[in-house]
């Protein structure tokens, strides 16, 4: 389908469930409520005019100061049809998600990667924890007020204060309880 | 007067036995390659027939750290790995020493982060650090031949009661 008929088709089809659908950079853009994220990822996954069957990505961007501040985003793909969508949710810190999981299966995986880095909730998710990092992290480290080197060793630093230093020439590398 | 203590017939015999050892040690190296990031491209590049490790008796990687000697730790260590990177160390058994092959695992590399262990030193003693990113294969058979060196000419503990010289505290 092209782009404009695309465009077109969903303005017209979501109405009353979405804020917009615009053309931007030859790509479909749909900003929609998140109480009708469900209701429109259902339709679009089983309506054969549109037949989203694959599930390409899902990120989201923290704004820290605007209100609300964050932008959940989703890309989906159509192989038949060969069209593409872009779906932004705006989201108000802390506020729940409902898993589309149950529609497309990779979406479980990468609810998790979202919940683990920034810190968004998926009601209804299967297995909500983290993928990416450690189970005792604690923050979600790509939301923008997470210092990035906020270290969190799961073992002990053996030298914390150590500087750096390595002493090539002749090989002396100081190695406590072994000087060769 | 100084005294020389080394001159007594025992010590005498331990040093020629050192050498024996250590030539016979530094020639069949044993590698580990715990190979987590794109360093392990140049590492299979230098562990294949065109660089020719075999040379140096280092031709043969064991992947099961009971049977190394050197563990080769190629590529980002990130925090989640460092427990096991920690594990396997622990595993190897004496005498064993460990290169840490590339920037990343030296100092961390371009992540000063969150997510990646700034250096194995940090966990693990290192014998010896290769620069670079990734570094050339040449800077690998050069880190080879200087841990050869410093095994040739290390005081091997054959006999030396039961305390470990190598378990890092």
């Amino acid at each position: 389908m092209e782009i404009q008929q695309l465009q077109e088709n969903l303005s017209e089809h979501f109405t009353d469930k979405i804020i917009s659908c615009i053309i931007d950079k030859d790509h479909v853009v749909l900003t929609a409520n998140v109480d009708n994220l469900y209701a429109i990822f259902l339709e679009l996954k089983s309506e054969l005019k549109y037949n989203f069957q694959m599930f390409m990505d899902l990120t989201a961007v923290d704004w820290l100061d605007r209100q609300p501040r964050f932008d959940l985003v989703y890309h989906l793909y159509s192989v038949e049809l060969n069209h593409r969508l872009r779906i932004k949710i705006p989201l108000i810190e802390g506020q729940a998600v409902s898993s589309v999981s149950g529609l497309w299966s990779i979406a479980d995986w990468m609810e998790r990667e979202i919940w683990d880095l920034y810190g968004i909730k998926f009601s209804g998710h299967p297995n909500l924890k983290r993928i990416l990092m450690y189970d005792e992290f604690k923050g979600h480290p790509l939301r923008k007020d997470f210092a990035y080197d906020q270290r969190q060793p799961l073992i002990q630093d053996a030298w914390p204060s150590r500087p750096f230093q390595v002493n090539v020439k002749g090989l002396k590398i100081h190695r406590p309880g072994n000087d060769v | 007067m100084e005294v020389n203590t080394r001159v007594l017939p025992g010590a005498v015999y331990g040093n020629s036995l050192d050498r024996v050892l250590g030539w016979a040690r530094k020639y069949s190296i044993f590698m580990y390659p715990f190979v987590t990031a794109c360093c392990g491209m140049e590492y299979m590049s230098v562990a294949s027939s065109h660089y020719d490790i075999d040379r140096f008796g280092a031709g043969l990687p064991r992947f099961s750290p009971r049977q190394a000697d050197v563990l080769m730790v190629v590529g980002t260590v990130s925090q989640k790995i460092a427990p096991v990177l920690k594990m396997i160390y622990d595993q190897m058994c004496e005498p064993k020493w460990v290169v840490s092959f590339g920037a990343c695992a030296s100092v961390g590399g371009p992540y000063d982060n969150y997510a990646t262990l700034q250096g194995i030193d940090r966990i693990i003693p290192v014998d010896i650090y290769i620069p670079g990113c990734p570094p050339r294969p040449e800077a690998i058979i050069e880190a080879l031949m200087k841990l050869q060196h410093k095994i040739q000419n290390q005081k091997h503990e054959l006999f030396a009661g039961s305390e470990l010289k190598n378990t890092f505290k």
